[in-house]
């Protein structure tokens, strides 16, 4: 195999990475807020809660497409044999992403009458993310493929692993936005994230340990990956940084500390994110797909590969820009307008 | 028809993208507009500039929402319902969707956030650019989405190794033949609809007695821009007619129902094809028309049905019905914007009570135009997903028919829904006009974004109190 056979699709891996990381990161705490939604008692806690997302929420799904969009560029076998055997969750995270992004303009529209799409945006967020982790789950334990074909059946994603997963998730989003709103509210609506956060930190600490415990009881291939010789000396920081990490988040959520608890859980989730990395590689599709055998033609990764080293620093930097121009703390029925 | 899983996938495909298109068509246009009105107010100072502006924003932001999340939708079903094709194409399509992504969905989601949010928050100037690169990431979406599906349409730059599509050319594939023709045809239609809604909101407002200097702004800027395109709409579908006779001669043939190459054509103003029998039921024609249309000659020839095998034939009946009201479209509004001129030129265009009355109820029509429009380009290129290359029979995914039934099941209801519901805003906030801007006062309890704004002119206007 030509060196350039190799490295395209590991940075291709990386670069499909990165969005689904920045995707879970920015679409995280959008979603939470709609899985927030029921603990908020008034109406001006919610209207405060939207707001605080109003001018991001489009450029955060966007991520989601490229994720979508960039699988089929970058590994096409695995968008072909992905989606069919993950039908039904990704039709439901579909649908309910529908109903949550229209709640964004349809809720201020319909006012004083929005109880629907009050229940719209926050139903659509616990539904996208809860199949998210059956997406997920369905994934890590793994996909019935012959032929190069998705040759499974409609249910095969449902199962008692996923279901955790989908918890997790709504856990972990939720967690996420409880953080957000500490860092970007004052007053009643940071207290309420505050005392939710430190529930939320621990629901996704529980859920966090049973995948870790889980996957390499149950998956032989993910047990050898961690504890084998000489791989564990290199594996064990890992859990121990995200353990620290943890512990550190819950004393600045108790603090009441104002950015430390937000990108604390970040890094929560980017170590997770490699961890379920280290447990798949070099699979795409486990158990049997890996990423070479994915990828596109090589041409047709160094034809994208030539525009994404332009265009993705540069997205990255007017993203950073409109975060930048909203980033004041929203006082109590204060607005970007 | 069977009921399988390919064929529910091709209605599911085929009503998400028909539900899509409206929403994309619209705010690429209306991006352009909101620019342009942007533009005038700092260039002229004029306040009426800026009220519109912020009124059609509103409308903007409902639209846009809706577009983003069905756009979503399709981006993974080439996956759950169309993995062969995904596999089989992936190589040569996937970039350009990638592209699409990364050059547009960003751009114009990103910058939205401070055209909507971004009023008192950045330096006039910089909301202006905000605006215009939204406008150029919708118009940047469409030149890669209709770069994808030409090539689907006649592929080109590529080659085929073990059933696979493997690119070779990329200025071939990217500009490949029918690109330049359905661009520019869908471009200007998405602009002469967006002009057309502009005339019929100026013309409804003008009617109701409503913010009558505004309406009478929006009336002469829409007219002005489709008396422009409407013309040239007619010529680019001719251009556009005369590059499918060459590369799509059996989609052409469908839409002329034109059966014996030895003929010259006729041009069928109406008729019923009858695939059974091979020949057009009913048909009212014009000798020599179409040839003289499509080959610019009195007595040219081009293929008939006839001379395709019956299963490399499209589907005859929607595609013949669907150019018919596809053209018949273009010249009422050609008819309409003629008619407009004429009083603009009397100085009676915001009098003539017929004219408004036509007008104000005129704006569904680019709509319907560009949903006919593709469903010629898209069932006429049937058989083929891919011309030559891939059949729609092989290119489905291995699911089963319920799961299809169930997905297209849940997203009739809910686009249903969402779509009355967006309408119903929308209608709503057109009947509130375009409010003046209110001093502002960095109170608390104003209204917390624009919509809000307008939702509380819609409720008063609901409610009688008109301002």
């Amino acid at each position: 195999m030509a060196i350039a056979d190799w490295v395209l699709p590991v940075i291709w891996a990386g670069i499909i990475g990165t969005a689904v990381t920045m995707y879970v990161i920015l679409d995280g705490f959008d979603l939470g807020l709609g899985i927030l939604f029921p603990f908020a008692r008034t109406e001006a806690f919610r209207d405060d809660m939207m707001t605080s997302v109003a001018p991001f929420w489009d450029g955060n799904e966007t991520w989601l497409v490229l994720g979508g969009g960039g699988l089929l560029a970058a590994f096409p076998l695995a968008y072909s044999i992905v989606l069919p055997a993950l039908y039904i969750p990704v039709f439901l995270m579909l649908l309910a992403l529908i109903l949550r992004g229209v709640a964004f303009e349809f809720r201020w529209a319909s006012k004083p009458n929005h109880r629907f799409w009050d229940l719209a945006f926050s139903g659509g967020s616990i539904v996208a993310a809860f199949s998210q982790g059956f997406v997920l789950g369905g994934m890590l334990q793994g996909i019935k493929i012959a032929d190069g074909r998705f040759a499974g059946g409609p249910l095969d994603w449902l199962s008692l692993f996923s279901v955790m997963c989908g918890c997790g998730l709504v856990a972990g989003y939720g967690l996420l936005a409880a953080c957000w709103l500490m860092m970007k509210t004052r007053g009643d609506l940071a207290a309420l994230a505050r005392r939710l956060a430190g529930r939320l930190l621990i629901a996704v600490a529980i859920f966090a340990a049973l995948v870790s415990l889980w996957t390499p009881i149950r998956y032989a291939r993910i047990a050898e990956r961690w504890f084998s010789f000489p791989n564990f000396l290199f594996l064990w920081p890992l859990p121990l940084a995200t353990l620290a990490l943890g512990y550190f988040v819950r004393r600045w959520i108790e603090e009441g500390a104002e950015f430390k608890p937000f990108f604390g859980v970040i890094g929560i989730f980017l170590l997770c994110f490699a961890g379920l990395a280290i447990s798949s590689y070099p699979y795409l599709v486990p158990p049997s797909i890996d990423v070479w055998q994915a990828a596109a033609a090589p041409a047709s990764l160094k034809f994208m590969l030539a525009g994404v080293s332009v265009l993705l620093p540069l997205i990255l930097i007017y993203t950073g820009f409109v975060y930048w121009t909203f980033r004041t703390r929203l006082g109590p029925g204060e607005s970007y307008h | 028809m069977q009921f399988d899983a390919t064929m529910l996938s091709r209605w599911q495909f085929a009503f998400t993208i028909t539900y899509h298109i409206i929403f994309p068509a619209f705010t690429i246009g209306l991006s352009a507009f909101i620019a342009t009105l942007t533009g005038c107010w700092l260039w002229t100072r004029d306040e009426r500039f800026h009220d519109l502006a912020r009124f059609w924003t509103k409308i903007f932001a409902i639209s846009f929402a809706m577009g983003v999340v069905s756009g979503l939708v399709l981006s993974y079903e080439f996956g759950t319902n169309w993995a062969r094709f995904s596999v089989v194409v992936g190589n040569v399509l996937g970039p350009l969707m990638a592209y699409e992504v990364l050059t547009a969905f960003f751009l114009e989601a990103t910058f939205l956030g401070i055209m909507l949010f971004g009023h008192n928050r950045v330096p006039r100037w910089l909301h202006f650019l905000a605006s215009i690169m939204v406008a150029l990431g919708t118009a940047t979406s469409a030149f890669w989405i209709l770069s994808a599906n030409s090539w689907m349409q006649f592929p080109d730059g590529y080659e085929i190794k073990d059933g696979i599509v493997y690119p070779v050319d990329w200025w071939k594939i990217v500009f490949n033949p029918t690109f330049p023709y359905r661009f520019v045809h869908m471009v200007i239609a998405a602009y002469l609809t967006t002009a057309i809604v502009v005339m019929a909101v100026g013309a409804r407002l003008m009617l109701a007695g409503l913010y009558r200097d505004h309406a009478r702004i929006m009336l002469k800027m829409g007219l002005g821009l489709a008396l422009f395109l409407a013309p040239v709409q007619i010529l680019a579908g001719d251009e556009h007619g005369l590059a499918t006779a060459h590369y799509q001669p059996a989609k052409l043939a469908a839409m002329e129902a034109h059966w014996d190459s030895d003929e010259v054509p006729a041009l069928v103003l109406f008729g019923w094809p009858n695939e059974k029998t091979e020949r057009t039921d009913y048909a009212l024609s014009i000798p020599h028309l179409a040839s003289l249309i499509i080959e610019h000659e009195w007595s040219g020839h081009f293929k008939g049905l006839k001379q395709f095998a019956p299963e490399d034939r499209p589907p005859l009946v929607p595609v013949f019905f669907a150019f018919r009201i596809m053209v018949a479209i273009g010249f009422a509004l050609v008819g309409l914007v003629a008619w407009g001129a004429y009083l603009w030129f009397k100085r009676e265009l915001d009098r003539d009570k017929l004219f408004l009355h036509v007008a104000a109820r005129s704006w569904p029509f680019g709509f319907l135009a560009i949903i006919s429009g593709w469903m010629v380009t898209e069932i006429g290129r049937q058989p083929w997903v891919a011309t030559g290359v891939l059949r729609t029979a092989a290119a489905a995914s291995p699911v089963t028919a319920t799961e299809v039934t169930i997905s297209l099941t849940l997203l009739v209801f809910v686009y249903g829904i969402v779509f009355s519901t967006g309408i119903y805003y929308i209608n709503r906030l057109i009947a509130a006009g375009p409010a003046p801007a209110i001093v502002h006062t960095p109170d608390p309890g104003m209204p917390s974004r624009p919509l809000s704004g307008a939702t509380h002119a819609a409720q008063e206007a609901a409610q009688g109190h008109h301002v």
